[in-house]
């Protein structure tokens, strides 16, 4: 038993021969046709994730810039369209109180104009007033005084003197 | 769930299967020559290496063995080359005999005329032993494997692993990340990687290989032989000393900052260290598996050192749990042997900056 277990523990060349031969023609194989294209293609498919996840964490980044950019456009829009619209109600409200203006400016025109125009119409009644009443007067004074008042210059300076006593103007 | 059934079935027959191989032997022997049942015997038999492939011994005493071919060579007869039945229960055959007894017990011997061993010429034995024939099977099985998965990625190209690949991507990849590069570096890795790989992969399939007691070529003791395990950690030790870079010679023969009258006993010292790391390798590997081995023959021959039947379901329940451990161990020891070999390696590629 133990010279068994002498042969068991004393490697045998013929073993070591053939162990030699089997394992390094395996490992010459197996790096030549095995490891070499099982290794490029783990080593390929890594680096394709790799690579896949950087360009999607890239892509995601671009994505948050775009919307970022997007962000800003869309406020800005609205800061412009708040600036249009304030400029627009101001050029109304400016619209407005310049037709006001001019319309109340027109109307005291007008308004000027119409009692300019009443008092001169008043004073072409009066001084045609004036001459009726000259007339009238005239006419009375002849019609009351008959025939002792010829008509001499006299007469008018009289009726002249007494015309110009009535203050018309006054009334 | 039906897979574990199945397997489990399966080891369950095989090893069923074994025992009443052996206890078919039991049967001849007692019939035979009355002799007792001698345990260690028995069991060192198993473990050894053999020139024929001993299968099962029928009731009446014929047994079935694959005969593998004996390979001799001498200096006075040249290259023999013939079938291990020729030489079967102690046939003589060209001068030649297989010995069954005594100090050269399964060794090849030459004999005289006179059928005297001449013992000063035993003739260099090259046969195709059991080991070397499990050996070459699981190679074969392992080129088979390998070769395909290589075709397989060739074909798929840049894909998501699939079939074959899903199986042993995982153990290539955690070879490669867990033990080539945190040992060797990212950058020295890819060298070593090769040798990382088949290293593992054929302890590993050998030991798996010896776990399963029969039929042939399954259930030799491959990784548990020293030649076998001498040569591996050989190869580790050779691809050591030839990838030692200029600071791992320097750190033997002259380390710096030992003083020079301490250099004579530093020297042997670190030479000593450069053969005992290989060594130990060889030793685990070795005796790891071999004592696998001895311990389910050991649980299994309970059964005839008790002469009972009774005793059966008890050896084949702790059998079956040895198994388990032994599957455990054989993950184990391809494990530890690559990464061992990994850690020598990079002690001999030590980075300079680090000096």
């Amino acid at each position: 038993m133990i010279l068994l277990a002498n042969s068991l523990t004393s490697p045998a060349i013929g073993t070591i021969f053939w162990t030699v031969l089997i394992f390094l023609l395996f490992l010459f194989i197996l790096s030549r046709f095995a490891w070499k294209p099982i290794l490029s293609a783990v080593k390929a498919r890594d680096e394709m994730i790799k690579g896949s996840l950087q360009s999607a964490e890239k892509a995601k980044q671009e994505m948050l810039k775009l919307q970022k950019d997007n962000e800003a456009v869309l406020r800005k829009a609205r800061e412009e369209r708040e600036v249009i619209l304030k400029e627009a109600r101001e050029v109304r409200d400016k619209l407005i109180s310049e037709a006001k203006d001019k319309a109340t400016e027109e109307a005291g025109k007008l308004i000027e104009k119409a009692r300019a125009g009443i008092e001169s119409e008043k004073r072409k009644a009066l001084s045609e007033i004036h001459d009726q009443v000259a007339n009238l007067s005239v006419d009375i004074a002849s019609k009351l005084l008959g025939e002792h008042l010829k008509k001499t210059g006299e007469q008018e300076k009289l009726i002249d003197n007494y015309l110009k006593e009535i203050d018309f103007n006054k009334n | 769930m039906k897979t574990r059934n199945f397997i489990g079935f399966f080891v369950f027959l095989l090893l069923t299967g074994m025992t009443i191989s052996t206890f078919g032997q039991e049967v001849d022997k007692k019939e035979g020559s009355e002799e007792k049942f001698n345990a260690s015997t028995f069991i060192l038999e198993h473990i050894a290496d053999s020139h024929e492939w001993h299968i099962l011994t029928k009731k009446n005493g014929e047994s079935v063995a694959l005969y593998l071919p004996v390979i001799l060579y001498s200096k006075e007869k040249g290259l023999d080359v013939f079938s291990s039945k020729k030489l079967a229960h102690g046939n003589e055959y060209k001068g030649y005999r297989l010995e069954e007894e005594g100090e050269l017990k399964g060794k090849i011997v030459t004999v005289n005329e006179a059928g005297i061993v001449d013992e000063e010429k035993l003739p260099l034995d090259f046969s195709i032993t059991k080991t070397v024939f499990g050996m070459m099977s699981a190679a074969i099985i392992g080129l088979l494997l390998f070769l395909s998965l290589a075709r397989s990625y060739r074909k798929t190209g840049i894909s998501y692993p699939q079939g074959i690949q899903s199986f042993l991507e995982p153990v290539i990849l955690f070879i490669r990340d867990d033990i080539a590069i945190p040992n060797l570096g990212e950058k020295n890795y890819a060298r070593f990687m090769p040798y990382l790989l088949t290293a593992f992969f054929f302890i590993i399939i050998n030991n798996l290989m010896g776990l399963i007691p029969s039929p042939p070529p399954f259930g030799a003791n491959v990784t548990g032989n020293i030649a076998v395990t001498l040569v591996l950690a050989l190869c580790t030790f050779f691809i050591t000393q030839f990838s030692g870079n200029k600071a791992y010679w320097r750190d033997i023969f002259a380390a710096p900052g030992v003083p020079v009258w301490l250099l004579p006993i530093m020297i042997p010292v670190e030479i000593i260290g450069m053969f005992s790391k290989p060594f130990a390798l060889m030793i685990r590997l070795f005796a790891n598996i071999t004592a696998g081995h001895i311990i389910v023959l050991s649980l299994v021959c309970l059964i005839f050192i008790f002469d009972s039947l009774a005793i059966a379901p008890v050896s084949i329940f702790f059998v079956i749990f040895m198994d388990c451990l032994e599957l455990l161990v054989a993950f184990l020891q391809a494990y530890i042997f690559t990464l061992l070999s990994a850690l020598f390696i990079s002690l001999a590629i030590p980075e300079e900056h680090h000096q």
